[in-house]
């Protein structure tokens, strides 16, 4: 007997009179669990609970001005106007202020700029997929992170992201929920920003 | 880790005389505990919250069984591979096979208290591979070869001078020969130094916060980002996580989370939670070519069986050790192996046997505390009265103990005996303390009074106010 069986037959033994909900139900149709009251002003939630966790926001009419902010920045942040952006922002109006390449990071690049699948305003967070178009590595490699976030990409909690993941298909690699810069209190409990992954976090709003 | 448990009170007496250690615990009830009270005091749903994480967890443990299979399926659905250990060898050595395997040299590693409870390190080592830890609290560790003292601030102990001193003789011979004494210079410092580590690592091992049965998903939970880049750059990511780890799906995931943080840091959500499913996927530009869970019974299995059941719901977020007032003075190591805490007080005599950790549960005060804020109202305290009712039974006491215990019982269960030999007691120390109102010294309690005075009690006992009190009201 392998070990596998082993314990499955431990675990079965003390677990088989079985009352309550059935599992597989529970899988199939995920029962409504309590969520926190969040208010109306979804969108001033985001902002307010993205702030809190260190991250920044811009708002911004449209692609075109998303692409000004994210010069404008850089600059505040007294960067080289360079930047690494996931393949999926291949669409953007990018100009030539900025030199742009795509791709994931080996990690020299200051800036990556990434789109989200979605945001929650529950925790001012921002859900990132892996994929062809959006490599991991841009998260957690620059110094700076900016999320390009379109304002119909808001969801109230946590699970209405699973319901849209649920709906898109295939669950990628990884899936990365993301509430403001690296940070770290292993140093006699202070804060400091910038721990191993971005010192920023900045997501700029599409208001559609 | 050699378990040094059975040394506990020689472990107390060193940490109740170590000044630095004292002045690091007092941070530690500043810190967390204020942090997770107000955090707590924003969400009206967090008592439901906990009611609703005790019921997911015990609905787990119910089923774990089909949980576990299904999580198994749907991580090998996904290209990746599930392996099962019965005990921490069997899941050292199965690490040590895929490291041989994938020719690794470099491993670098994100927080797990799995690895801790195995002693991956070691074994890694032994094989000549090079392992180096990512969350800042466990490299400084690293670096003074010392266990974490916490499950969550696993370098709690030690200040901003003793970090300062290790980095400085651990990164000279990268180029790094200045003294700093700045918690953003350390900190930047690390950065740079674990940077290329990252990418150098062939193998990245994390733990898991929670594996998702619906999904086959293992979450890590970071501030740092550490345990993201170590499941990210490497070729190879291996989680090593316990069987009760699993959960059923993204919602309950979801429901434990918002517990988690809130009752470990006091934060709302930590900067990063990371759902890591099978290896890279056709097309992906980044992530690892391969994928593994190490799935660990050791011991948990016959917990499950038992009196302890109720501990394997636990969401290891630290709270009950940042609450307790005994861990807030003696500190982590005193437990000595890798759970701290009242958590650790509980599970350590399950992994190790009583002989080794009976006296963890004898130093609770029973106060209540730590069961007051587990996020899965786990009943701490009744737990590890059932650790000491099993050494009273098993004559696991010393013998002056258990007859001192005995004697106790004998006329306690007597009130009309008991109540005059109390106040007739009371009455003495009473009269003896008088003046100073306390004791700097007793005979047969110097243990006990070395570290601290005895208030001399009042007058009369308990029962006998409750009688005046009473009768005046009447
Ligand atoms: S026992 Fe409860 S409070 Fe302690 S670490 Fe586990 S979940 Fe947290």
């Amino acid at each position: 007997m392998s070990a596998r069986e082993r314990i499955l037959n431990r675990v079965r033994a003390v677990t088989a009179d079985k009352n309550g909900d059935d599992p597989a139900r529970r899988i199939a149709e995920p029962p409504r669990l309590i969520r926190p009251d969040l208010g109306d002003d979804l969108v001033q939630r985001f902002g307010e609970k993205l702030t809190l966790g260190g991250g920044s926001l811009a708002r911004v009419q449209d692609l075109q001005q998303a692409v000004v902010e994210i010069e404008l920045f850089i600059r505040d942040a007294e960067l080289a106007l360079s930047l690494r952006a996931a393949p999926a922002l291949k669409g953007l109006p990018w100009g030539d202020a900025l030199e742009v390449s795509f791709g994931p990071s080996a990690g020299d690049d200051l800036v990556s700029v990434t789109p989200a699948f979605c945001a929650i305003a529950e925790t001012g967070s921002v859900v990132l997929l892996s994929g062809e178009h959006s490599p991991t590595t841009l998260n957690f490699l620059p110094d700076v992170h900016i999320v390009v976030v379109e304002s119909n990409q808001l969801v109230r909690h946590f699970e209405d992201a699973w319901i849209k993941l649920r709906e898109s298909g295939e669950i990628p690699r990884t899936v990365n929920i993301i509430t403001g810069p690296s940070k770290t209190a292993d140093v006699e409990q202070t804060l400091q920003i910038g721990a191993h992954g971005p010192r920023k976090l900045h997501v700029i709003w599409i208001d559609r | 880790m050699q378990p040094q448990s059975h040394r506990f009170k020689q472990n107390v007496s060193v940490a109740l005389q170590d000044v630095q250690l004292q002045k690091a615990l007092e941070r530690v009830q500043e810190g967390f505990v204020d942090k997770r009270a107000a955090v707590v005091s924003t969400l009206p749903e967090f008592e439901q919250l906990r009611e609703q994480g005790k019921a997911i967890r015990n609905h787990v443990l119910d089923n774990l069984d089909f949980y576990l299979q299904r999580f198994e399926s749907q991580v090998q659905a996904r290209g990746g591979q599930v392996h099962w250990a019965e005990n921490a060898q069997q899941a050292r050595d199965i690490v040590r096979d895929i490291c041989k395997r994938v020719g690794a040299k470099m491993v670098i590693k994100g927080k797990s208290m799995i690895s801790e409870e195995i002693a991956l390190n070691d074994a890694l080592e032994a094989d000549g591979l090079d392992v180096v830890e990512s969350d800042l609290g466990e490299y400084i560790l690293q670096l003074a070869q010392e266990p974490p003292s916490h499950i969550i601030a696993p370098a709690i102990h030690k200040t901003k001078a003793q970090i300062s001193e290790l980095f400085y003789h651990a990164h000279q011979k990268l180029g790094y020969t200045r003294k700093l004494d700045t918690v953003p210079d350390l900190v930047n410092e690390a950065r740079e130094v674990l940077r290329s580590r990252y990418l150098e690592a062939d193998v990245g091992i994390t733990g898991a916060n929670f594996l998702v049965a619906e999904t086959g998903s293992n979450i890590i939970v970071t501030n740092e980002g550490n345990g993201d880049l170590s499941c990210t750059l490497p070729r190879v990511h291996i989680v090593t996580a316990s069987i009760d780890k699993v959960v059923p799906t993204l919602d309950d995931a979801s429901a434990l989370l918002r517990l988690l943080a809130r009752s470990a840091t006091g934060q709302e959500i930590t900067s990063y939670t990371t759902f890591s499913s099978g290896p890279k996927r056709a097309g992906d530009p980044d992530g690892p070519d391969e994928y593994h869970v190490v799935l660990l019974d050791n011991g948990r299995t016959e917990m499950l069986a038992g009196a302890f059941r109720d501990m394997l719901r636990c969401i290891r977020c630290g709270a009950c050790m940042n609450h307790c007032p005994v861990y807030g003075v003696i500190g982590g190591h005193s437990y000595g192996w890798v759970y701290p805490g009242p958590m650790g007080s509980v599970l350590t005599p399950n992994f190790l046997g009583l002989d080794e950790a009976g006296d963890l549960a004898n130093a609770c005060t029973m106060n209540g505390h730590c069961a007051s804020v587990c996020p899965v109202k786990i009943p701490l305290p009744d737990l590890l009265r059932e650790h000491r009712r099993r050494q009273f039974e098993r004559k696991l006491q010393p013998r002056f103990a258990r007859f001192a215990l005995a004697a106790w019982a004998t006329i306690v269960r007597r009130p009309r005996h008991y109540q005059p030999l109390m106040s007739m007691g009371i009455r003495i120390l009473n009269r003896l303390g008088r003046g100073k109102g306390r004791f700097k010294s007793l005979p047969m309690l110097g243990a006990w009074t070395q570290t601290r005075d005895l208030p001399a009690p009042q007058t009369q006992t308990f029962q006998s106010l409750w009688k005046k009190q009473r009768g005046d009201e009447r």
